[in-house]
């Protein structure tokens, strides 16, 4: 076939905890990643990211009790993120069950990580995760550390350096979109995409089905990553029921809804591409 | 029914051996020939570059005896890199020697077909599988025997395979303008370019049917 798009929620996950903020700040938990994951498994899911938002921060790497559980029942291939900095992370990631592991904060700091990992395991393993802001004056630069860290670092250069030391697939989050539900940054998914001769996945902004559209239409992104039109969802079902171990129950605990997206379920977003003919996998 | 899946020091086994579980399978993973020539059947699975590959196994002493349990006509399944191994050579960085167990070779997937269209590589993502003529029946006596045609499969690779007998092709794929073989069936071995493992549902029932 050409190309089929891939459909991926991604969870971004603290302590025990899924989490979503918007522009990568203000989190609010969400619930338990691994019951998520397996409501995306079953609605038609193409593969899950799982992302530790403060794993570089505090210099841990906590996920792979959570990798492992969910390893057990999804079948479908699952990208780990966040505290990746050697090749020893990435073996512990892989062993623990990971497919695919995603690297930023590590990668910038020290480029040759993504050299050293494609030749172990091979680039279709190696994901190279962007995080953009853009500057007042219309450049993309990558950050670091959930969005803390400025870096300086060209987006689009960056992009095409990390495809020649051997990265297999980039994930590009623009942090100005995250969790805004007001579309998905083209023209820097447009650059990017067309700029690199691997898979790129666009993430940040989607908030109705037609921001997913656009972006497949009008970029050459290859898979659309999805939080917050996917959660909004399925927390409705469960936010009365879940008492996370640590953490802020206050928005659970609340009648407060999020009102920037309008939550759809995958299998929907997929029969609306469809009908657009747009391919995906349906199941 | 003991499996072992073979372990060359290379690969993400978990998800294999998981898939082995859900259907029952008394699973194991080693590297020992012993261990493996005992198996009722064995998985060679794989993902990452050829030529490391082909070291660890020499390394390993595995070369002989999967040969070896090849020849017992037990059940034996490649998947990936480990469909890709049992070939005769690979073009992957230079020209590398595989197992030679099936004739042909291991080609890069061009990252331009047509005037000037680009194709991403390592392609990654679901696709379909087909069967042609020929393989139509060997498709419903085979692990594939549940799985509808132009199902969608999950595929993460950079080369594929182009055997020099067509009448192993138990499946096709098509990835733009390049149709190429995604399945395999020879005798006793059955070999998969996409990951059961990694496929849903479907997947996991090619696991199941291997076996039946």
């Amino acid at each position: 076939m050409d190309k089929v798009i891939r459909v991926i929620p991604k969870l971004e996950i603290k302590g025990p905890n899924l989490i979503k903020g918007i522009h990568l700040e203000g989190l609010r938990v969400l619930g338990d990643p691994q019951s998520f994951a397996k409501h995306y498994y079953e609605d038609g899911a193409d593969e899950l990211i799982y992302m530790d938002i403060v794993a570089s921060l505090y210099n841990r790497n906590t996920l792979h009790g959570l990798v492992e559980r969910t390893a057990n029942e999804i079948f479908i291939p699952l990208t780990v993120s966040g505290g990746i900095r050697t090749v020893s992370d990435i073996q512990k990631a892989l062993h623990s069950g990971a497919d695919k592991v995603g690297l930023n904060t590590g990668a910038i700091r020290n480029p040759l990580i993504i050299k050293k990992a494609a030749q172990a395991f091979g680039s279709s393993t190696i994901t190279v995760s962007i995080e953009v802001v853009r500057q007042t004056n219309g450049q993309y630069l990558a950050y670091t550390d959930n969005g803390r860290e400025y870096t300086g670092v060209e987006v689009v250069s960056w992009a095409k350096r990390s495809e020649n030391l051997g990265a297999g697939e980039i994930l590009l989050t623009s942090i100005d979109k995250d969790g805004t539900g007001s579309g998905f940054d083209i023209e820097l998914i447009r650059e990017v995409s067309n700029a690199v001769n691997i898979p790129v996945i666009a993430s940040g902004g989607a908030g109705k089905v037609e921001d997913i559209v656009d972006v497949i239409k009008e970029t050459q992104a290859d898979g659309i990553a999805l939080a917050s039109i996917l959660h909004y969802g399925f927390f409705s079902k469960c936010r009365y029921t879940y008492t996370p171990s640590e953490g802020n129950i206050d928005f659970l605990r609340s009648d407060e809804r999020f009102l920037l997206v309008k939550p759809l379920s995958i299998k929907k977003i997929k029969d609306y591409l469809v009908k657009l003919g747009i391919t995906c996998r349906l199941r | 029914m003991k499996i072992i899946i073979i372990d060359y020091k290379l690969n993400n086994l978990f998800s294999v051996k998981h898939a082995c579980e859900v259907i029952g399978a008394d699973v194991s993973i080693s590297s020992t020939p012993g261990d493996i020539l005992e198996a009722d059947a064995v998985i060679l699975p794989g993902v990452g570059a050829f030529k490391n590959a082909m070291v660890n196994i020499k390394k390993l002493h595995l070369e002989e005896t999967i040969k070896e349990f090849i020849k017992s006509g037990k059940p034996f399944l490649g998947i990936c890199l480990g469909m890709q191994l049992l070939f005769s050579n690979s073009e992957e960085f230079g020209s590398h020697n595989g197992l030679n167990i099936i004739k042909g070779s291991v080609k890069k997937i061009p990252k331009e077909m047509g005037e000037g269209v680009r194709v991403k590589v390592p392609y990654i993502g679901w696709n379909t599988i087909y069967s042609n003529k020929v393989s139509k029946n060997v498709w419903s006596n085979s692990a594939l025997k549940n799985i509808s045609e132009n199902e969608f499969m999950y595929f993460i690779h950079s080369y594929y395979v182009q055997p020099s007998d067509k009448n192993v092709v138990l499946s096709l794929t098509r990835y733009r303008d390049l149709e190429y073989c995604s399945g395999i069936k020879k005798d006793n071995i059955t070999a998969f370019q996409f990951h059961p493992e990694k496929s849903g549902k479907e997947g996991i029932k090619i696991y199941k049917d291997w076996l039946s």
